[in-house]
């Protein structure tokens, strides 16, 4: 049993139990998601972890990893705000508001805050084009939607954000 | 019985939100089918039902449904069914309501699909961004199996059915449907050759049937009232009900569910409540980002959308995510951005698309910040021309579909002149 098998025993078993005995492999993302808990990204411990879990090699896990956007190979920002700019969202002014909230936050598109809070993306459709301005927050933890917003909207929700954090230390 | 208002057979929560809860669902008759198809019906008649209904895949294809459930191979076992709800499509956001505000009727399509084909487990693969609503459908499949419509001996038969989520990760390739069956795998999410096709060799090799979300919400109304009932929305060749995701210039976006054949003018002009601020509407994507632009001229606008009359337009019905584009919109700007989707979601297996994606990005680049030349639009088009009928699935060839038709069909927006960078139309936010 790994660290990562130990700590999550529970879930990682029920993640199992959902596909055949032979297959594995079809855990891998699930568990990929469990480790993004710990700190929003895929340690190289955590590659070798799950490798042992669904019994491929850790390279194989890193591939997936890097196919897929949501999972993350270096820490970032601890909230990422996912801004969707595709097309008809652009049309509702997405671009804008994504130019918007970037420059308040002072930083670039992609870029993180100096407090290690925040880090703003642009990304595709989110399926709620009838929505926009829309974004996603990725945090540890979760995957929220916040529509129909605006910079204001949004800088308050960083300022919430900061002032949670604050508290905490 | 369920109750059905206007022509809402999937939204109907629109009309009674209590369906959203278990206790409503089953105050409407939810799951009355399950439990009379599960005890009285055979496999064969609940296809035969879904077949003479002539549902087709409302994920893009249009493929007949029931067509398809006979093709899964009986010499093979175990079956699987595996749900789309991969929802990624540039445009596309209904699966995403049904799932959130009418699950249970979505989860009672699955479990009939599952029995029509002899399938004991369900897959409802997820886009990752669904994170929420997978972990509401978690709840929701833990309380059918608590109230025994789920698991083992069902209604005391040796029926058995288990239901489970899986979450991609972002990607829009996982839509198709066989880089779906892969990344479900735990492998690399790319599309395989075809054939063989998923009936015969699917999720693990085996037969496997692979629905979208909006496909399966139909079928719990259509074994209930029957086919005959069903044939009374929409047209003989496409029956049935469609939910159009309109989206872009337009002053109501949303989802309407309306018979397919209703017009597209009656979508956007009267649905939609027009284009906002008295602009004129200049083209029309009927299938996201992956269509054609129409020419949104009276002929266009007087054409029913249903899978026959809108090729005739040179365009698609697909998954009928209707976008808007106004006349203030550069289509230099448009094409710029429908080629940085597919750039980006390109899977890179094959070279035609992975090459010819990246390559078109970079001319529409060089086009937006006007540092082209009238040839480079010639050559934009050459290069979308030569992925045609060259890619290994679909997203390549849906790559090109925005660029060629919008040079061929709106030439005056692709005329450069030097040094012009092309702005987004006004980037002003629209709110109703
Ligand atoms: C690039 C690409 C993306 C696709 N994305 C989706 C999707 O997000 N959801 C979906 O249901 N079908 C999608 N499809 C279509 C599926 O491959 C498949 O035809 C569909 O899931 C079959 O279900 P249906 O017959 O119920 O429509 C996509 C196809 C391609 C080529
Ligand atoms: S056409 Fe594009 S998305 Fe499809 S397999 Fe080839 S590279 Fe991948
Ligand atoms: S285009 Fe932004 S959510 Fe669809």
């Amino acid at each position: 049993m790994n660290a990562l098998q130990t700590k999550y025993a529970k879930e990682v078993k029920a993640i199992l139990a959902k596909y055949p005995d032979d297959q594995k492999r079809s855990a891998v993302m699930p568990l990929l998601y469990v480790a993004q808990r710990e700190a929003g990204y895929v340690s190289r411990q955590h590659l070798a972890d799950i490798a042992e879990i669904i019994e491929v090699t850790p390279t194989e896990v890193a591939s997936i990893v890097g196919f897929y956007t949501l999972y993350h190979d270096q820490p970032e920002g601890k909230y990422r705000i996912q801004v969707c700019n595709d097309l008809p969202c652009a049309m509702r002014g997405a671009d804008a508001f994504l130019q918007g909230v970037c420059e308040n936050l002072g930083i670039e598109v992609g870029g993180t805050t100096d407090d290690g809070l925040v880090t703003v993306e642009a990304v595709m459709c989110l399926a709620a084009c009838d929505k926009a301005p829309m974004f996603q927050v990725q945090d540890y933890e979760n995957i929220t939607y916040y529509e129909e917003q605006t910079v204001d909207s949004t800088l308050k929700l960083v300022d919430k954000w900061r002032k949670a954090g604050a508290k905490k230390k | 019985m369920s109750t059905v208002k206007g022509s809402h057979i999937l939204l109907r929560h629109r009309d009674n939100p209590a369906l959203s809860t278990f206790e409503g669902y089953i105050k409407d008759g939810g799951f009355k089918t399950w439990k009379q198809v599960v005890t009285r019906m055979t496999p064969e008649a609940v296809v035969n039902e879904v077949f003479d209904s002539g549902l087709r895949g409302r994920g893009g294809a249009g493929f007949p449904t029931g067509l398809k459930w006979r093709f899964i191979d009986k010499n093979n076992w175990p079956h699987y069914v595996v749900v789309n709800a991969d929802e990624s499509e540039p445009g596309t956001f209904k699966d995403r309501e049904i799932m959130e505000s009418n699950p249970w009727q979505f989860l009672e399509g699955v479990m009939l699909t599952a029995y029509a084909v002899n399938a004991n487990v369900a897959y409802i693969y997820l886009r990752g961004e669904f994170w929420m609503l997978a972990a509401e459908l978690d709840k929701q499949i833990a309380r059918l199996r608590k109230e025994k419509l789920l698991g083992m001996k069902l209604f005391g038969t040796d029926y058995e059915l288990e239901l489970h989520t899986h979450l991609g990760a972002g990607a829009y390739i996982c839509g198709e449907e066989t880089a779906l069956l892969e990344s479900l795998e735990g492998k690399l999410g790319q599309p395989r050759l075809r054939p063989p096709f998923p009936p015969s060799f699917g999720l693990y090799g085996k037969p496997t049937i692979v629905n979208n979300v909006e496909t399966l919400a139909n079928v719990p109304l259509i074994i209930e009232k029957g086919a005959k009932w069903y044939r009374k929305f929409g047209t003989e060749k496409s029956p049935g009900t469609k939910i159009f995701s309109l989206s872009g210039r337009v002053a109501k976006p949303g989802n309407y569910e309306l018979p397919l054949g209703t017009t597209y003018g009656d979508l956007i002009m009267t649905h939609g409540g027009g284009i906002p601020e008295g602009r004129k509407i200049k083209a029309i994507m009927s299938a996201g980002a992956s269509s054609t632009l129409i020419v949104a001229d009276d002929k266009a606008l007087a054409t029913p959308m249903d899978y026959e009359s809108v090729p005739a337009l040179g365009a698609q019905l697909g998954s009928a995510s209707i976008i808007v584009i106004d006349e203030t919109v550069d289509l230099k700007w448009l094409v710029d951005k429908t080629v940085h989707f597919f750039n980006h979601e390109s899977c890179g297996k094959c070279t035609p698309c992975r090459e010819g994606t990246y390559w078109m990005n970079n001319i529409t680049q060089r086009i937006l910040h006007g540092e082209a030349e009238q040839k480079d639009v010639d050559l934009l088009k050459d290069v979308a021309m030569n992925m045609k009928g060259k890619c290994l699935c679909a997203l390549g060839e849906f790559a090109t579909e925005a660029v060629v038709s919008s040079i061929e069909r709106f030439p005056k927006d692709f005329k450069i002149k030097a040094g012009a960078k092309t702005i987004a139309g006004e980037l002003k936010v629209m709110h109703d």
